[in-house]
């Protein structure tokens, strides 16, 4: 399957053994062991329950893992640039101006005492050199451009004022804003309502299109990677147990891929109990 | 509802109103639900976040002021405030397991607090017994929450929700906090408890495939209206009356490659 994606002239990320391990009193935990995947301009799926190491590989590519969190591998490139070898300044260049993240729950990470206005002009401002006037309208384009309806009032708004699919456009406005080449998505919707969850979603697809972006969907949900992304990692105690394309999730051959596939309830699905999944030891060896 | 009067419904909620604050503030988060349910039922409220559904739930419990509507258990309105005899008869299981649990009383102590509230003698008993129910060993008795993983503390959530042996569970959002394989443990022993103890259920929950999978009828709730009432055997053909419902459903199915989310909703924007 990766040599199709192998096709490409050089991919956009590449990811060789990467390793994240963390101290701790009771002994040393291997969060992500040994995994390796690259991406093009593509939508990349990665799956997992909790404590799968799906969090810790995006952080992993960002270098977000402080000590005692150790980070190795053989490489972690951007377009041909190894990601392990930079500074610690060159490397805040790389954050957010060629790849971003957007995480989990908007009211966790929009600043709660700043307008949202001041905090998308910053993540304009930090990354180029714009007047205050015209880093001011492109914050606004970019606000409507993820659909929201009267940008003038959320650019002054907080974000206490916002709903969740609101505060989570503006997570993503805000990451779009330096046009980076990567974004990273981490549970993006997971706190939001179902409905909102489509919106947003399409959202995203379609800005990263219109860029050429690479995306990267970590989730817990299956079927909504499966549905949206173009190919999926499925992960399980830190290690990648199954690489699919997106469509032919059914044709999973990993026990636990199907295990996961098979304990979901299903509309119409009758009322016999779920089967649950048998964790084998063989598959965390 | 067109059951005969010889026997009333288990539970009863007729034309519930719960309003919150006033004049400016004021929030209408439960606007006229009616439901009735009879004795080893299980009964769906699907809804979105803002929809009442947890409101009704909490209402029931007497942890919401009802500004109008009656709630009847077999045919006798409930007293307020709900009083013991009403906590013996009816348990509520929360949402998230790491906020709903003491984090510095031991399992035990968590269990047997409302054995000591309402004078059980045999204690003991009673919580290895309770433990056992959920399956989990009498191993777990003196350990902490913070010694569990999230599926075991929502078993301890519903053990002590049990261990008073209530006639009714209400299960709010039950397992949205756990992974999709605990998730089915959960569900599973929550379908094998109903059967063992003939308990009856109102289930709310954000996910209708959950919903669907445990209940027979359900209403759909938004904005604290009931939108639609429905039988699993309609929603199984997606025979479904509101557009809402359907987005329900939609969702539920993973995300679709329509006209709305292509590059085409840039152009038209929504609403």
């Amino acid at each position: 399957m990766s040599g199709a994606a192998g096709a490409a002239p050089r991919p956009l990320l590449q990811v060789e053994d990467l390793r994240v391990s963390f101290r701790t009193r009771t002994g040393v935990v291997e969060a992500v062991r040994g995994i390796s995947f690259s991406l093009g301009r593509e939508r990349l799926g990665i799956v997992g329950e909790s404590g799968s190491g799906k969090t810790m590989t995006g952080r992993a590519v960002l270098r977000l893992i402080r000590p005692p969190g150790r980070v190795e591998a053989r490489r972690i490139a951007l377009d041909g640039m190894d990601l392990l070898a930079l500074s610690e300044r060159r490397m805040r260049a790389v954050r957010g101006e060629r790849i971003a993240m957007v995480m989990q729950d908007p009211k966790f990470s929009l600043n709660p005492v700043m307008r949202i206005g001041r905090q998308l002009v910053e993540a304009l401002q930090v990354h180029s050199k714009v007047s205050r006037s015209e880093a001011r309208s492109r914050a606004l384009k970019m606000l409507e451009a993820v659909q929201i309806r009267d940008p003038e009032r959320v650019f002054r708004a907080y974000a206490n004022e916002l709903s969740g699919g609101m505060g989570q456009r503006v997570m993503i406005a805000m990451m779009l804003i330096p046009g980076p080449d990567l974004l990273i998505a981490d549970e993006p919707t997971s706190a939001l309502d179902v409905t909102v969850r489509a919106q947003v979603l399409g959202i995203m697809d379609a800005l990263v299109r219109e860029r050429g972006m690479g995306l990267i969907l970590i989730s817990h949900d299956l079927n909504l990677v499966a549905t949206f992304c173009d190919r999926v990692l499925v992960m399980y105690a830190g290690r990648i147990v199954e690489e699919l394309d997106a469509g032919r999730l059914s044709e999973a051959r990993h026990p636990y891929t199907r295990g996961l596939l098979n304990c979901l309830p299903r509309i119409g699905g009758g009322k016999a109990p779920l089967p649950v999944l048998d964790r084998e030891a063989a598959w965390s060896a | 509802m067109q059951r005969e009067t010889v026997t009333p419904p288990k539970l009863e909620i007729e034309d519930l109103h719960v309003v919150f604050g006033q004049g400016t503030q004021r929030v209408e988060a439960v606007i006229g639900v009616s439901f009735a349910l009879g004795g080893n039922e299980c009964f769906g409220i699907v809804g979105e976040s803002g929809s009442g559904k947890s409101t009704v739930l909490r209402a029931i419990c007497g942890l919401m002021p009802i500004r109008a509507g009656r709630i009847l258990i077999d045919g006798e309105p409930v007293q307020a405030p709900r009083g013991r005899a009403f906590a013996r008869r009816v348990q509520m299981v929360f949402q998230d397991p790491y906020a709903s649990l003491h984090p510095r009383h031991t399992i035990d102590r968590v269990l047997s607090e409302p054995l000591a509230i309402h004078g059980f003698a045999d204690q003991q008993e009673r919580v290895i017994q309770a433990l056992g129910d959920v399956g989990l060993g009498p191993a777990f008795r003196f350990r902490f929450p913070h010694q569990l993983s999230g599926g075991q503390r929502q078993r301890v959530a519903i053990a002590r929700a049990l261990i008073l042996k209530p006639e009714i569970l209400l299960l709010d959002e039950p397992t949205s906090a756990l992974d999709a394989s605990v998730q089915a443990e959960v569900l599973n022993l929550l379908t094998r408890i109903r059967q063992e103890q003939g308990l009856t259920y109102v289930l709310v929950s954000h996910d209708l495939a959950v919903i669907d999978h445990m209940c027979e009828r359900l209403i759909v709730m938004q904005n604290g209206r009931t939108l639609e009432r429905l039988d699993a055997s309609a929603l199984a053909v997606h025979d479904v009356a509101t557009d809402y419902t359907r987005a329900l459903l939609q969702a539920s199915a993973g995300y679709k490659w329509d006209a709305a989310s292509s590059g085409a909703a840039f152009a038209k924007r929504p609403r």
